[in-house]
């Protein structure tokens, strides 16, 4: 057990951690900061996604202690200052872009991640962009149309609509 | 103008502000003080004499608390099978144990050996490395025919063999189709395959087992879609345990596709353990462990034929199926290459003379059950190939020849020769509509186009119907189920006039907390935010069957508008004592009762006080309180169908297949909210492609299983499919459900792989390689490589 330090959602945080607990484990039993999720076990899925320093992280394949002195940002922290959803999240809804919920959070941060690098994307460039994110139940269209009026785009820009 | 509540509105969804700000409850979320965590030891070995199991080791490790294994489950009965059919020779099926943890033997790769206990989940695993287990493998049977074939070796040495039934449908027509085909004009038969397939739900599976000592009460929480179900078969059959006894709780589920209504073995032992254990336990599977434990889908093995007259009209249509069972029956496996399969052979076509066999099969895999869509997939794959061969072979037009066989909508209601009755439908405005949204008309320049960079270009469509709404109790009971398929809603209005629903039907991703609020408030007149759907748990809702077959709606749904016209009734009782006129004068509109052709009114709130403050009430004929429950019990099945086409572009160098365009044409029925409807197509739609060219579940010879993560399983991701253009404007609303609808969470799935397919084989042909007539899917590179070359 090392005791390890980050920053969470804007919090610092200071756990005895086992060298093997990995960086999902240590958010979501040790934090209980359930949002971030598992989905596989050979990092496939993208459900566990979080930030580390900004860029977007499986935080099922690191290990906790090898972000110490990081910043995380998980979907609990994508939120607006007052609480309402950000203009990502908000866009999730308004386009239907998630079902089940499961695949949700890591595709938030996954798409948030991408905008930050490419603001005006295109549909093929999202579709690019989220690859490592499976999600089960929507069939991406709703997901890319989110994306899209994440960006400012109107969603008529999308090819086939 | 879009309304923007009620029904028929796209109405945002109110669930997903959780789910949004990770603030979702699902099983994995659930940590209950001071829980242990079990994990699974499972076979390595397809088939093998369990000879024994040396936990001495294991359980002199730090942490463990117990080490289970079968001797351990004394009392502990099989997990159930939930239908039984009968073979063609009027006798039941055989039907294996299929206990909790194996005995004697191991049967499939995956097959639950023993069980650590330990307070952390490292300790059980690391723990789980000191089990002795000394297995003689045995030879395995992977293939159905070779598993049929005389001498095999036999998946359960107590059966004859490991055929689970032979079934006929209908017996009584085989010797006419045998005639008809032998007086055909022409015959088209096709081989083909529909591929194993695992419905990974990105949410694993999850159990949490409870006991309370001092009341003696056991609580499951479990990712099922189901739960009541579960607390049925699980402690009537597997544990013995009184309903009273037990609550099963189902959270928010993330997804399921079916492959969470069964019973799993998981379940019981964490329920169990934790009685015994007198503490907690949990477990959560890995996905390397849900490929092994969670019930395929598909896997049928196929020869059909379709028997034409000189004019085109199909006479006749015989099937000879292999369906996989894997080595032990699911809750719902026998009836899904039946009953949900055999009586969609009809399609949309007035074929007057049907006969399907049917061999399920045991073999050393995992067991097969249903998978989105459930038998109808695999129904309508056969038949919508089978018919574009039939046009090819012709040299006809298949739109032209799919429309000269469809059932026309003068013929409803329509008996077909597969036991169902139709209700309505219209099969040519769903087909007019596709050609319209998918530009048919310019396809041959955008054939040109392709042609000109070196690409085959090709159309493919494929009609569907499905049997939704699930299911008229007394017939499935005829047809061998063990349960009744009602659906259940209480109605419980509180007294300032909000009110909250209890519904027996559960959500894991379709949205019911909006759009069974949207018909509430639509039916009362009150603000949606005013109604609270609660789903889930067996301890506060009332018995009901679950979400499954596309049937939350069309039963779950009814259900609930039986439970609310009966709050209706009552509630204009009271207003007509408040008013003081006769109830059969009250009209409820927009929230207010009020005295017709008069401006007497009193507002929804008044009346749901006044029942609760019963001073000014007519307490005489009438008890305090507003609260309903209602069963309903479907008196059909319901029918979506549409038209779906698929545009692709086959590169003749590499194989590689691309979807350029999907366009589905559905007629669900009435829609409740459109935007959800949409959505539920678009994700049917992408495990239909995925099916179609990506997804395959695959095992060697010796029964290892060679897809066992998302490495080697191929999820459809995000670019491998096009934008879709769905559309249900045409609308035939069902004609006995109160709401008129039909149900949508399959169409998408079923009606996909066969238009794919088709679309392939249409770009081949183009190009002018009319010898090669089919190709088993996944239409991966190789494989289109292979055909060609
Ligand atoms: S859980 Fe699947 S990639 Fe991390
Ligand atoms: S919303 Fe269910 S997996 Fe994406």
């Amino acid at each position: 057990m090392t005791k390890v330090s980050m920053t969470v959602n804007g919090k610092a945080v200071s756990r005895e951690t086992e060298g093997r607990t990995l960086l999902v484990q240590f958010l979501r039993d040790g934090m209980g900061l359930t949002g971030t999720h598992v989905g596989c076990d050979t990092s496939q899925c993208g459900a566990c996604v979080v930030h580390v320093d900004g860029v977007p992280v499986k935080s099922c394949t690191v290990f906790a202690a090898d972000v110490a002195g990081g910043h995380v940002t998980t979907i609990e922290g994508m939120a607006n200052a007052d609480g309402t959803m950000g203009r990502l999240q908000q866009a999730f809804q308004d386009c239907h872009g998630l079902q089940c919920g499961f695949c949700t959070p890591g595709m938030v941060m996954s798409a948030a991640a991408l905008l930050a690098v490419n603001p005006t994307p295109t549909e093929a460039e999202i579709r690019a962009g989220l690859e490592g994110n499976i999600c089960r139940c929507t069939g991406y269209h709703n997901i890319v149309r989110a994306v899209m009026q994440a960006s400012g785009q109107a969603s008529a820009a999308v090819a086939a609509e | 103008m879009p309304k923007d509540g009620g029904i028929g509105a796209s109405t945002k969804r109110r669930e997903d502000v959780r789910f949004l700000t990770g603030k979702g409850r699902y099983t994995d979320d659930i940590n209950i003080r001071g829980q242990a965590y079990a994990h699974f030891v499972r076979s390595d070995m397809a088939h093998g004499i369990l000879n024994s199991i040396d936990t001495a080791a294991a359980e002199a490790m730090p942490g463990v608390i117990k080490v289970f294994t079968a001797a351990d489950l004394a009392g502990v009965g099989g997990i159930p099978t939930g239908w039984q059919v009968t073979d063609r020779h009027g006798k039941p099926m055989q039907e294996p144990k299929h206990p909790v943890l194996a005995e004697g033997k191991v049967r499939h790769v995956g097959d639950p050996i023993a069980v650590v206990v330990a307070e952390t989940l490292d300790q059980a695993r690391d723990a789980a490395e000191m089990l002795d287990i000394d297995i003689t493998e045995l030879p395995a049977v992977v293939d159905m025919r070779a598993a049929l074939a005389e001498g095999a070796p036999k998946v359960h040495d107590d059966l004859t063999s490991n055929l689970c039934y032979d079934w006929g449908f209908v017996e009584e027509n085989k010797a006419a189709v045998d005639a008809a085909f032998a007086s055909a004009a022409h015959v088209v038969s096709l081989d083909l395959v529909n591929n194993r397939l695992v419905a990974n739900p990105m949410e694993p599976r999850v159990a949490v087992g409870d006991f309370e000592d001092h009341s003696g009460n056991s609580t499951l929480y479990t990712t099922s879609q189901n739960p009541h179900v579960i607390r049925l078969l699980m402690g009537a059959f597997v544990l013995g345990i009184p309903e009273s006894k037990l609550r099963v709780v189902a959270p928010d589920v993330g997804g399921g596709f079916g492959s969470k209504i069964y019973h799993y073995a998981e379940e019981a032992f964490v329920t169990f353990a934790a009685k015994q254990l007198k503490r907690p336990v949990k477990w959560t599977s890995t996905r390397s462990e849900a490929f092994m434990s969670d019930a395929h889908g598909r896997d049928h093995v196929t020869k059909i034929e379709l028997a034409l007259d000189a004019d085109h009209n199909f006479t006749a249509l015989r099937t000879d199926t292999y369906a996989n069972m894997g080595a032990y029956l699911s809750t719902f496996a026998p009836c899904i290459p039946t009953w949900l399969h055999g009586t969609l052979m009809a399609g949309n076509y007035k074929t007057p003379l049907i006969y399907v066999n049917v061999k399920a099969v045991f073999t050393n895999t995992v067991p097969v059950d249903a998978y989105r869509g459930a038998g109808r997939p695999e129904a309508t794959f056969q038949l919508e190939r089978l018919v574009d061969k039939a046009a090819r072979q012709l040299g006809v037009s298949p739109v032209e020849l799919r429309r000269k066989n469809f059932i026309k909508p003068d013929q409803f209601p329509y008996q077909t020769p597969v036991a169902v009755v139709y209700d309505t439908g219209n099969y040519d405005a769903t087909m007019d509509k596709l050609l319209e949204l998918s530009d048919h008309a310019g396809f041959a320049a955008r054939r040109a186009e392709s042609a000109a960079r070196g690409k085959w270009r090709g159309f493919g469509v494929a009609s569907y119907i499905e049997a939704c709404g699930i299911a008229p109790s007394n017939l499935v009971g005829q047809l061998g189920a063990r349960a009744g398929l009602y659906e259940s809603a209480t109605v419980r209005v509180n007294a300032t006039g909000s009110i909250t629903i209890f519904t027996g039907s559960h959500s894991h991703g379709q949205g019911h907390e909006t759009t069974f609020a949207q018909v509430v408030s639509e039916m009362i007149g009150i603000d949606a935010g005013q109604v609270e759907i609660v789903h889930g748990d067996t301890s506060n809702t009332p018995m009901g069957m679950g979400t499954y077959g596309s049937r939350s709606l069309a039963v779950g749904g009814s259900a609930m508008v039986k439970a609310l016209n009966k709050v209706i009734n009552k509630a204009k009782k009271i207003a007509g004592h408040l008013l003081e006129a006769s109830d059969e004068d009250i009209v409820l509109k927009d929230g207010k009762f009020t005295v017709a052709g008069t401006d007497k009114s009193v507002d929804w709130s008044g009346v749901t006080l006044a029942a609760y403050v019963p001073h000014n009430y007519p307490l005489d004929s009438l008890e305090p309180g507003l609260e309903e429950t209602a069963f309903y019990d479907p008196s059909n099945f319901t029918y979506p169908a549409g038209a779906y086409g698929c545009e692709v572009e086959v590169d003749p160098e590499t194989g590689k297949v691309t979807v350029l365009a999907f366009t589905a044409a559905d007629d669900f029925g009435n829609v409740v909210n459109p935007m959800i409807v949409e959505g539920q197509v678009h994700g049917g739609l992408a495990q239909g492609i995925g099916q179609a060219l990506l997804e395959n579940c695959a095992y060697d010879a010796e029964g290892q299983l060679l897809s066992a993560s998302f490495m080697d399983y191929a999820m459809p991701r995000a670019d491998d499919l096009p934008m879709f253009k769905v559309d249900h404007s045409c609308v035939t609303p069902c004609t006995h459900n109160p709401l008129g609808v039909k149900g949508c969470g399959e169409a998408g799935a079923i009606g996909s792989p066969p238009a794919l397919v088709n679309a392939v084989i249409d770009a081949i042909h183009g190009a002018g390689r009319t010898d090669v007539t089919h190709i088993n899917m996944p239409l991966t590179p190789a494989r289109v490589w292979s055909a060609l070359n």
